[in-house]
């Protein structure tokens, strides 16, 4: 992990006590950090997330919006034109789509239209995806709805030690970045998280677990489950380089071709629907840039072309992968 | 204000000074003038797009008179050539957008109308109608969070413009918060082709101000001596900590809605030589001769020197340099770019 300035210390923390510290000190050293989004005063978020957080920093900086998307984001724009450094956050990435016209039609033009002149300094936090039974709309992924838009940023840490790292980088940062929390690891997931401030930088992928047979490219949930069945292989004598994406846009070309010439194979996971997904980005640009060095024809491992996981069990079990899925997607890439 | 023969009524200035007047006054003969010489070099084939403001002038020209420079922010679309003026931007800018040059704001990026000063307190904004209500809405929230007393946003936007989501959302989220912003509707009761009556059940605009717990009024926007009064008494309550105003300036658009539209499609001549009779820009210059502002002759003169102005700023903008191919991949965020690192 690249640690801009490392400390010695950690802490364990799980994924959404990561977001909470990480969103703590910002809030503890920026004056311009204000964060603001349903929900995120009194209650202090609906995973707690922000508890306490008003009581400490006032109203004035945890700011409970109404229910109005559109302008939950569009309000942060103005704020970040006029000099704050706002965190707006949206309750679930399902009810993001109302402000789609504020995030893609303004937050990721502003610089670009005004010629440099205004710029939009705007983490725009949501959680996303599924395997918690969300239903049609507690647990969709949304990554691929804004991956196409130049002007966004786009990061979807899996670790603790990245949401931090990653987080902080997006709080730095003078564009706007789109932050993606998946909601199955806040708890799931725990990780050692280093004491301190330090960034993790924008496009950088990470190489999990070394492999020869085979390179597997993930992010999110599904990178843990990967990560599982890569071990599982292991132990059939199969060798799986498993690869952590964690920035969606940009995205890390090098480590992604660097692998992918080595094990000669290529397997992409995500929750996300297949058609149109991340997966057929990194294909096009394996196929552009390394065919040649490819043993065997990229594969895709994504979820149905449904719009998402039904709530009864049975559905939502058939809509999301599992680590003996995956294995098995590892399994048959390997044997071709 | 009288709409004919004022002589021997007493002037009611709301404040103003002579010399505010006659600026006034000037910006209404500047956007008039700007706006023809869009429209000319559109039909000369020199630009492919222009859009006026003709009939709004007053309106603009009086709200800009309640404008702070230096301090308060402007968020205005695109139909705002007066206000853009009257806070400051010069003709060789507005023109430079016209031919989409390089050294516009914009760098020839946006539509001509699309102002942009960071210098100008002028807020950038997209074609993207009402989209630009949350970002004022935002800036007010800054100054207010920082304690800024003595500083406010106007934000502007077409009678159609309030149909919009984001709309309801600014003015609620201001009315909330009591933030240092004032909503200016201008009021020219056409969205394009679609009348008021299409475009909401209620048609006083301003009367929603109830709905929203904050001050509202109406105002005749062919008088920009009563618009001033109203802009300013709205903005001076938002710089004090009074908190939002919602205004709605009632005028008309006299040319079609852009080079690319024919009125005559769906309204009729005769109501709109029914409006010409209220233009604010004759109007406004009989008041001045009426009540000894101007005389004939400095009348003449200012017309005159608005022309030189407009032909210099022409000329000048024209023989500035488009950005090249290379500035097609500037600006998308800080420092050089690729999607694949
Ligand atoms: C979100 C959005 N929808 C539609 C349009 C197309 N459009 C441009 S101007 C306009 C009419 C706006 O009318 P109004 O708000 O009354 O302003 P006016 O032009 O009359 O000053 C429309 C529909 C747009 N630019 N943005
Ligand atoms: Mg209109």
């Amino acid at each position: 992990m690249a640690v801009s300035s490392p400390t010695q210390t950690t802490q364990i923390m799980n994924n959404v006590d990561a977001v909470r510290a990480t969103l703590y000190d910002a809030m503890k050293n920026d004056p311009r950090t204000v964060i603001l989004g349903e929900d995120v005063g009194a209650r202090g978020n609906v995973f707690l997330i922000t508890k306490d957080f008003a009581k400490e920093f006032g109203p004035q900086r945890v700011i409970d919006t109404p229910i109005a998307e559109a302008s939950i984001v569009g309000i942060a724009i103005g704020m970040a034109m006029e000099g704050l450094r706002p965190i707006a956050e949206i309750q679930f990435a399902d009810f993001i789509y109302p402000a789609f016209n504020q995030i893609v039609g303004e937050a990721a033009k502003t610089r670009y239209r005004s010629n440099g002149e205004y710029t939009c300094p705007l983490v725009i936090r949501t959680p996303y995806g599924g395997g918690v039974r969300g239903a049609l709309s507690h647990s969709v992924s949304i990554e691929a709805l804004f991956y196409h838009v130049p002007g966004l940023k786009i990061l979807a840490p899996a670790f603790p030690a990245d949401v931090k790292g990653l987080l902080n980088a997006a709080i730095d940062d003078p564009d706007p970045v789109l932050f993606l929390e998946h909601k199955k690891t806040y708890r799931l997931i725990k990780g050692e998280v280093p004491d301190g401030h330090y960034t993790i930088p924008i496009g950088k992928a990470n190489v999990l677990k070394e492999g020869t047979a085979l390179t597997v490219v993930s992010y999110g949930l599904y990178v843990h489950w990967a990560l599982e069945a890569a071990q599982q292989l292991a132990g059939e004598g199969i060798s799986v380089e498993v690869i952590d994406l964690r920035s969606i846009r940009p995205m890390d070309k090098t480590t992604i071709l660097q692998s992918v010439e080595k094990t000669r194979k290529l397997l992409i996971v995500h929750e996300d629907n297949k058609f149109g997904g991340i997966g057929a980005e990194i294909s096009a640009m394996v196929a552009e840039e390394a065919l040649f060095s490819l043993d065997a024809p990229i594969r895709r491992h994504c979820a149905p072309d449904v719009p998402a996981m039904g709530y009864a069990e049975p559905l939502e079990h058939e809509y999301m992968s599992s680590p003996a899925k995956i294995a098995d997607a590892m399994r048959e890439l390997a044997r071709f | 204000m009288a709409k004919t023969d004022t002589k021997g009524k007493k002037l009611e200035r709301n404040g103003l000074s002579d010399d505010q007047l006659r600026t006034i006054f000037r910006n209404m003969l500047l956007q008039r003038q700007l706006d023809n010489r869009g429209f000319q070099l559109n039909r000369q084939g020199k630009v492919p797009f222009a859009l006026g403001s003709e009939g709004h002038e007053a309106l603009q020209a009086g709200a800009a008179m309640a404008f702070h420079r230096g301090k308060d922010l402007l968020a205005p679309y695109y139909r705002d050539l007066g206000l853009a003026l009257g806070i400051g931007l010069t003709s060789y800018e507005i023109l430079l957008s016209l031919f989409a040059r390089a050294a516009d704001h914009n760098g020839g990026r946006q539509f001509p109308n699309h102002y942009s000063s960071k210098a100008a307190g002028l807020m950038s904004f997209s074609s993207i109608l009402a989209a630009h209500l949350p970002h004022a809405v935002g800036a007010a929230y800054a100054m207010k969070y920082r304690g800024e007393r003595g500083r406010a946003v106007l934000v502007t936007c077409g009678d159609g413009t309030t149909s919009e989501g984001e709309w309801h959302e600014s003015v609620n989220f201001a009315s909330i918060h009591k933030l240092p912003v004032v909503f200016l509707v201008e009021n020219n009761l056409w969205a394009i082709s679609t009348p008021i009556e299409h475009q909401m059940g209620q048609p006083e605009i301003w009367k929603r101000a109830a709905g929203y717990g904050i001050p509202g009024r109406r105002f005749n926007g062919f008088d920009p001596i009563e618009t001033y009064g109203n802009v300013n008494e709205a903005l001076d309550r938002a710089r004090n900590g009074g908190g939002p105003t919602l205004l709605e300036g009632m005028c008309y658009r006299f040319l079609a809605h852009s080079t690319d539209d024919n009125d005559m499609t769906y309204r009729t001549k005769e109501e709109v030589a029914e409006h010409r009779k209220d233009d604010p820009v004759p109007l406004f210059e009989r008041v001045l001769l009426d009540h000894d502002v101007m005389s004939a002759a400095d009348v003449e003169q200012l017309k005159r020197d608005v022309l030189r102005e407009t032909n210099e700023a022409t000329d000048r903008a024209e023989a500035m340099p488009y950005p090249t191919a290379a500035d097609l991949y500037t600006h998308l965020y800080e420092g050089a770019w690729q999607p694949w690192q």
